[in-house]
């Protein structure tokens, strides 16, 4: 009995904290590597490209881990991710509207 | 005899009711199609910053020899480039990046408080809380400082409207297209209302766990909704980072 691993009366359980430090180094490192990049780099298509998709690698890890997002059922991921598409499209929409108020001006 | 028993074998009907097809708390569900609305909100504000840049010209030369103008888009790297105590020296992104190092420490310092909130261990939670509090705090005295330094200017200032104008407001931009002070104001400004606002939120709770009000209603389950808040809060720095300050 005194061997178990549930915490006894009185007694609180033991931190369980790996997941979020290992989350917080991931988060730590893509943003030094966009800084390491933003300082050496100068093609404009290569920056750009990559600055977004580090950017989505970092919010998938504060979605997924820090939100929980990953361990919840798959019909509350759906709908939290199915809606977002409309912002896909609203992205591709506007930028070749801005595109084209430049040339039209 | 018992025709009408309810059957529980293994066909459960999921929506059917009497069951949490999501496996999630009323208060959690909202908070998360809030937090879907809120995304819409802040999309839609950046996605205008995109279209707004993208109709105006971009600055083609080399860097080296940039300057402050009206004719096109600043680079990033020029206009914030500024530390406290450090008046005048050239340093782009150091201070954004004490900010964004503020707010993703005090996102970790959040989720640890929900971990200990699973645990019931109330020390725990209060620390953690009050660590998120501060980091809070640090993040919006930031965000002063940088207003302040974006709207009083650099000591040369640029060419507006026949003038020569220190600094930027909304209607008058030393940088470059009244448009990016706006958009600026308005982005930051906005993201910085959530965060004043999820710091009073995070006093409330860490007040009610102070109290013991978790222990006795049996679950920390409002650190976790709170936490979600403050996650979210994390999530669109990110983007404001990347879109405002890198891109």
């Amino acid at each position: 009995m005194g061997n178990t691993h549930a915490a006894q009366p009185g007694e609180l359980p033991k931190a369980n904290t790996k997941a979020i430090w290992r989350t917080f180094w991931i988060l730590l490192g893509v943003t030094a590597l966009e800084f390491l990049i933003a300082f050496t780099s100068h093609n404009k298509m290569f920056r750009i490209s990559t600055f977004l998709i580090l950017t989505l690698v970092k919010a998938f890890f504060i979605v997924a881990e820090f939100m929980h997002l990953k361990h919840e059922v798959k019909a509350l991921i759906l709908s939290v991710l199915i809606p977002v598409l409309f912002i896909v499209w609203l992205v591709i929409a506007l930028m070749v509207e801005g595109d084209s108020i430049l040339v039209v001006r | 005899m018992a025709s009408h028993s309810v059957s529980t074998s293994a066909k459960v009907n999921l929506w059917g009711g009497g069951v949490e097809p999501m496996k999630a708390s009323y208060g959690k569900l909202m908070m998360w199609f809030f937090l879907l609305s809120d995304t819409f909100t802040f999309s839609a504000l950046l996605i205008t910053y995109g279209l707004i840049r993208f109709s105006n010209p971009a600055y083609t030369g080399e860097i080296k020899d940039f300057v402050f103008s009206q004719e096109y888009w600043p680079i990033p790297d020029m206009v914030f480039n500024g530390i406290p105590f450090f008046h005048g020296v050239h340093l782009p992104l150091v201070f954004v990046g004490i900010m964004t190092f503020i707010l993703i420490m005090s996102s970790v310092t959040m989720v640890l408080a929900v971990e200990a909130g699973h645990r019931m261990d109330r020390n725990d939670v209060q620390k953690w809380m009050l660590w998120t509090i501060l980091g809070g705090i640090a993040f919006l005295l930031c965000q002063a400082w940088e207003w302040t330094h974006l709207i009083s200017g650099t000591e040369a200032g640029s060419l507006v409207n026949g003038k020569i104008f220190h600094g930027a407001n909304l209607v008058q931009n030393e940088y470059g297209p009244p448009a990016f002070a706006d958009l600026f104001f308005f982005i930051t400004g906005f993201h910085g209302t959530h965060v004043l606002s999820g710091v009073i939120l995070n006093i409330i709770i860490f007040y009610n766990v102070a109290v013991g009000v978790y222990d006795r209603t049996g679950h920390y389950e409002m650190v976790e909704k709170v936490g979600l808040y403050w996650h979210f809060v994390d999530l669109v720095w990110v983007f404001v980072f990347t879109f405002f300050y890198l891109i």
